[in-house]
């Protein structure tokens, strides 16, 4: 979109009525695609008209009204049925001419139905991971194919591929437009949840020095989060999903040192946390523990994130509580990296000992092969019961494995540590 | 990126302590949780009037305390949201939108974050954490972090 202040403004007015806009669509023309079109064309519109106009009182109504028109005009000249759709044409028809009189009514209201079925046909497991996460980013985030292959560092062409198989797909596989319900629904919103959570991962990964839209990636997904507690709000493990981004969006300020490197857990500096999302990420746990029946896989990496969160010193964690809900987690959702991240707990919980039998057991993991924390954690775990030639060894190898450059020289300098401590000054 | 966004009334009953008549607090909760909805909430409150407040100036290296309410001010903010949007045109856009009545005004005032300062800053705040990391290592004497 070009710049200059009526530009800026449509494309701000596009952010905030894009997603409800498409879901309205969707549920007149049943096809996520050509809503999506339509809502495009809408936009169209909107950036020849209201640089002369002057952008509308009410925008989104404005853009739903050019939109219909749009549809209505296509059903008139039979493209809609050339588009295959011959069997809800006529049906399509009467909900348009039937959606007419309260317009004002349908973008206002049961926005959040059609916006919860958006998400979850967006999220649909006949899609890819990579095509949910475009198309979610695409449909519900309002963002652009460009600004989605910047953030993923995939050309745009890879995004804009992505999203039109995932559209064909959508349309091939008659998925409908609905909110799942009973034995289905747990299962589609943990893929809803999953590609949230994806992209705040993607975003939380990258590290200074990156383009500037992957961490942007962590305010979409934390936004989406959001968006999602509102429409599914007795869903714990939307709460759940929310308070753990709240609470690792926190350390964001005081997770990265000089010339980018990361800075682990313990040795960041508590009073650089964002005590806002600490809060934000408090009160959403506290809603999904509420809501009653357990906590889920989510709540449960919320619960421990809180432990963290809540110490106002390192030497304040409450270990023994993080290595509950470890076992808790382990039992849910069992993952090698999760018995690794258990064995740690207990490590600190109980000393570094117990902690070390636990990652030993770990060894033949074949998931865990080519893991760089695996060595990591034995190395550091090694290191604090003095074994620093074998400690060394280990860390040396956790390096060899990092993917990440800053990470792997993270992993050096407390491998050179510990040839330091076998020669004391 | 973060916006403070002030809401300076336009009505003097506001700082007479007179609440909105029930319509216009309707209104105005209905806007609360539209920003909510869109996942833009990040906080806000309403302020009592400056009668309870307090000012504190420096100058001339002496502190005066004066109590509200702050008569000579034309302009005395009577809350406050606090926001995350993706442009300062989206602030506005949601800002106007905002059901206020005739007279009020709203001030957005966007939130310094780190990416702001320039790599030059950055760099110092991450050499000062980078300093403060390595004191808390020393202080512990451990070979691994």
């Amino acid at each position: 979109m070009a710049a200059g202040p009526t530009h800026r403004a449509i494309e701000a007015v596009w952010k905030i009525e894009s997603a409800r806009l498409i879901a309205a669509l969707a549920r007149m023309v049943r096809d996520v695609g050509l809503a999506e079109e339509l809502a495009q064309d809408a936009l169209v519109a909107a950036l020849e008209q209201w640089p002369e106009s002057g952008v509308p009182d009410n925008p989104g109504a404005w853009l739903m009204a050019t939109a219909k028109h749009r549809a209505i005009d296509l059903l008139r000249r039979g493209k809609l049925l050339e588009r295959k759709h011959e069997e809800l044409g006529y049906e399509v028809a009467a909900q348009l001419e039937l959606a007419a009189p309260d317009l004002i009514a349908a973008i206002d209201d049961p926005v959040g139905d059609d916006l919860l079925r958006l998400v979850f046909i967006s999220c649909h497991p006949v899609l890819s991971t990579e095509a949910r996460i475009a198309l979610t980013l695409r449909l519900l985030g309002g963002l652009t194919t460009e600004e989605i292959a910047r953030a993923f560092l995939v050309p745009e062409a890879t995004v804009a591929q992505r999203i039109v198989r995932a559209k064909r797909t959508l349309a091939a596989a008659r998925v409908p437009f609905e909110v799942p319900r009973g034995d289905e629904l747990a299962a589609r919103l943990s893929s809803v949840l999953e590609v949230v959570y994806l992209v705040f991962n993607e975003g939380y990964s990258a590290t200074a020095g990156d383009d500037w839209m992957r961490p942007a990636l962590c305010e979409e997904a934390l936004r989406l989060g959001r968006i999602l507690a509102e429409l599914a709000p007795r869903e714990p493990e939307v709460h759940g999903l929310v308070a753990l981004m709240e609470i690792q969006a926190s350390r964001t300020r005081a997770r990265i040192g000089l010339a980018g490197k990361p800075i682990l857990l313990p040795d960041q500096d508590r009073a650089r946390w964002d005590h806002l999302l600490i809060r934000r990420g408090l009160a959403a746990l506290e809603r999904a523990e509420k809501l009653g029946g357990g906590f889920g896989p989510y709540a449960l990496q919320a619960a421990i994130a809180a432990c963290h969160a809540r110490a106002r010193t390192p030497a304040e964690t409450d270990w023994p509580r993080i290595a509950a809900l470890y076992d808790a987690l382990a039992q849910l959702a069992p993952s090698p990296v999760v018995e690794l991240n258990r064995a740690v707990a207990i490590s600190m919980a109980f000393g570094p000992a117990a902690g070390l039998a636990l990652v030993e057991a770990l060894a033949s993991e074949p998931l865990l092969k080519d893991y760089h924390l695996l060595p990591g954690v034995r190395g550091d775990l090694l290191a604090k019961l003095g074994r620093f030639d074998e400690a060394r060894a280990e860390l040396e190898r956790a390096a060899a494995l990092a993917r990440n450059a800053r990470e792997r020289e993270l992993l050096l300098d407390r491998a050179a540590a510990c040839a330091r401590g076998l020669a004391p000054a | 990126m973060r916006f403070m966004v002030l809401m300076i009334p336009g009505d003097k009953q506001v700082e007479a302590g007179v609440l909105p008549d029930e319509k216009t607090i309707a209104a105005m909760m209905k806007y609360n949780e539209e920003l909510a909805k869109a996942g833009v909430l990040l906080a806000l409150d309403g302020l009592h009037p400056s009668s309870k407040g307090a000012r504190i100036r420096f100058s001339g290296g002496k502190r005066t305390v004066t109590d509200g309410p702050f008569a000579e001010a034309r302009e005395v903010i009577g809350g406050y949201w606090l926001w995350q949007v993706k442009s300062k045109e989206e602030a506005i856009e949601w800002a106007s939108r905002c059901p206020a009545l005739d007279g009020d005004v709203l001030e957005l005032r966007q939130v310094y974050e780190m990416s702001d300062f320039g790599p030059e800053v950055e760099h110092q705040e991450a050499a000062l954490a980078a300093e403060v990391g390595k004191r808390i290592e020393e202080n512990k004497q451990r070979p691994a972090p």
